[in-house]
């Protein structure tokens, strides 16, 4: 089980001193909120990506590259990857070369985005917005895992010939989830690929997400990828904690209330009552989620909102320090309990290289030389299948040769 | 088909009591009665928006229903039919009524027979029925019958028969569709995935 912090990467201003962080303040914090959250023994940091202001995030694999160099255990991956907007090539690229310099410590989330300008901003039309999910990263999938790639599709320019670089580190992609609050067909696409389901289950009553994610469970046994029970769920959550919870009452209200999200709508009471934001004493906190697998099944990633709403650095690193010592330990062995020896780990690098060679060596992409495209030669790299024919063309369509 | 149908009231007054409800209540009554001569029972639930009105603002702010507005939205969206009455403000419906409507599924209402109700000081504002609320329900794919019953004010004290009449014969156009109506009975999969589609799109599987 991972426990670990996802950003938004919003940059509010704090209600309680009417002081707005600049972009630059911003940047470095999160820096040093993803280096804290390994100093307090979390496993992962999932950023956001966004291209509006207030949020800093436009492109998460330098901010990644930059704290991955600066970590040794700390998973990174994205919350979300706009799988819409986002060219495929670019994202097969971008993460595999973080893959390759983080030593496989990366994963990504896709998510679909829920700017309307920024569909537009990129060319694209939101109203398009299932079916770029799903051919770009039908598209993404096949530029990890097959060296050389022919491809046409509706919303990009064909691909003759294509391969994209770095190849994925010991020839393993990493590992995808998929986040969705409330579409069935990207729980069935999760489910399809055997990949991982995220709700980031802040926002709306837990029961919402609860049928999302029995759905998915339940397409993720049909496709054949193991049970209903085995399938890869993750799960977000939000917390303010105090040792005692009057005073993370008192502290957090100004933030609630004028937050960018629920603010200036439901009282905190409310709020807390209908939805999994928890605010008190480290105990709260702890009963609130031991009790999520009762609703959700065993599950194999929890990431908590921290860094919103106009908190300062401060009080967010001081929140880790609650998290990662009273929390976060607890929970670790609540959720261990009686856990099925059949339920698995969130997949990582390390667990994926052992399964794609069941122990053999991994795979080492030692390019040919260059002949300064793909198609004039047979293979790209030295191990690359042997092409049928030519790789593009009235060629291509020899099956077998 | 069962004996029983479902019929949903919205009342969109604001004030309590209110002339918006009195003219709710008539409707439905007369709905029910009329459905009642043909001997299908009815099961009336109706909802006071000003009880929700709260509820209905955190929803368009959080994109979620609380519990009890939760419980109304299911009300109406697995009605056999609806009696929608409204306060005419301002030339148009209210904005809470507006507002409920807008927290409703856009696809929720398909099929829907709908009585459209509203109220108002004078019987200037009678047509608000046919350009406001008409349209808006037409576009939710929703089936308002033909005839509306507006009540000013004036109404209340009239001996004519206008607004008993005008009742009758919306009720019975009502109760008409609703007798016909499965909605109720149906079985909705909140996942149905749309016709033909592919986890891998339809170039991917290449």
């Amino acid at each position: 089980m991972q426990f670990g912090i996802f950003s938004v990467s919003d940059i509010t201003t704090d209600p309680t001193t009417g002081t707005t962080p600049s972009e630059a303040e911003r940047i470095k914090a999160i820096v040093t909120i993803a280096k804290k959250a390994e100093e307090v023994g979390l496993d992962v940091f999932a950023l956001g990506e966004h291209h509006n202001p207030p949020f800093f995030s436009s492109s998460p694999t330098t901010t990644l590259a930059y704290i991955a160099a600066q970590t040794s255990t700390l998973q990174l991956s994205t919350a979300t990857t706009l799988v819409t907007t986002n060219d495929p090539v670019k994202v097969a690229e971008d993460y595999a070369m973080l893959q390759h310099l983080s030593d496989g410590r990366i994963d990504l989330m896709m998510g679909r985005g829920n700017t309307g300008p920024v569909y537009p901003w990129f060319g694209k039309d939101i109203r398009d917005s299932i079916e770029l999910a799903i051919e770009n990263y039908a598209l993404l999938r096949r530029l990890w895992s097959e060296d050389v790639v022919d491809w046409q599709g509706k919303y990009r320019t064909p691909l003759q010939g294509f391969t994209s670089t770095p190849r994925p580190l010991d020839g393993v992609a990493p590992f995808v989830w998929h986040g969705s609050i409330r579409t069935p067909e990207i729980a069935e696409q999760a489910a399809y690929y055997g990949d991982g389901f995220f709700a980031n289950n802040i926002f709306w009553p837990k029961e919402h997400y609860m049928r999302l994610i029995a759905y998915y469970r339940q397409r993720f046994e049909h496709y054949g990828h193991g049970t209903a029970a085995q399938a890869i769920v993750g799960l977000g959550g939000q917390a303010f904690i105090r040792p005692k919870s009057q005073d993370a009452w008192t502290e957090f209200r100004p933030y609630f209330d004028n937050a960018p999200v629920y603010g200036h709508g439901p009282s905190m009471e409310d709020f807390t009552e209908q939805t999994p934001l928890t605010v008190g004493s480290p105990q709260q906190v702890i009963d609130r989620y031991a009790a999520m697998r009762d609703y959700y099944g065993d599950y194999q990633r929890q990431l908590f909102l921290v860094d919103h709403a106009g908190l300062p650095l401060k009080t967010v690193l001081e929140q880790l320090d609650i998290l990662g010592e009273e929390v976060v330990p607890v929970l670790r062995k609540e959720l261990a309990k009686d856990r099925p020896a059949d339920v698995p780990d969130a997949p990582t690098h390390a667990s994926l290289v052992a399964k794609a060679y069941n122990g053999g060596p991994a795979r080492e992409a030692r390019p040919n030389a260059n002949r300064g495209d793909n198609l004039s030669g047979d293979r790209p790299y030295q191990d690359s299948a042997a092409p049928a024919g030519a790789s593009f063309g009235l060629a291509a369509t020899r099956k077998g040769n | 088909m069962t004996t029983t149908r479902k019929l949903a009231v919205v009342s969109a007054g604001l004030s309590q009591p209110s002339s918006t409800r009195l003219l709710a209540d008539r409707i439905s009554a007369a709905t029910t009665a009329a459905l009642r001569e043909q001997g299908i029972e009815v099961e009336v639930t109706t909802i006071e928006l000003r009880d929700l009105a709260q509820d209905i603002t955190n929803n368009l702010l959080t994109g979620f229903a609380p519990p009890k507005l939760e419980s109304a939205i299911e009300s109406v969206t697995t009605a056999d039919g609806l009696i929608a009455v409204t306060p005419i403000f301002t030339t148009s419906y209210s904005g809470l009524f507006k507002s409920f409507i807008d927290v409703l599924d856009p696809q929720s209402v398909t099929g829907l027979p709908v009585l459209l109700g509203a109220t108002g000081g004078t019987e200037r504002h009678s047509l608000a029925i046919d350009y406001a609320m008409r349209p808006l329900f037409t576009y939710l794919h929703a089936v308002p019958v033909p005839t509306g019953v507006y009540a000013a004010s004036s109404d209340w004290g009239s001996a004519e028969d206008a607004l008993p009449g005008r009742i009758e014969r919306a009720a019975g156009e009502l109760a008409a569709l609703v007798a016909v109506s499965d909605r109720s009975q149906q079985v909705r999969d909140p996942f149905a995935l749309p016709e033909g589609f592919s986890p891998v799109g339809s170039f991917g599987a290449q």
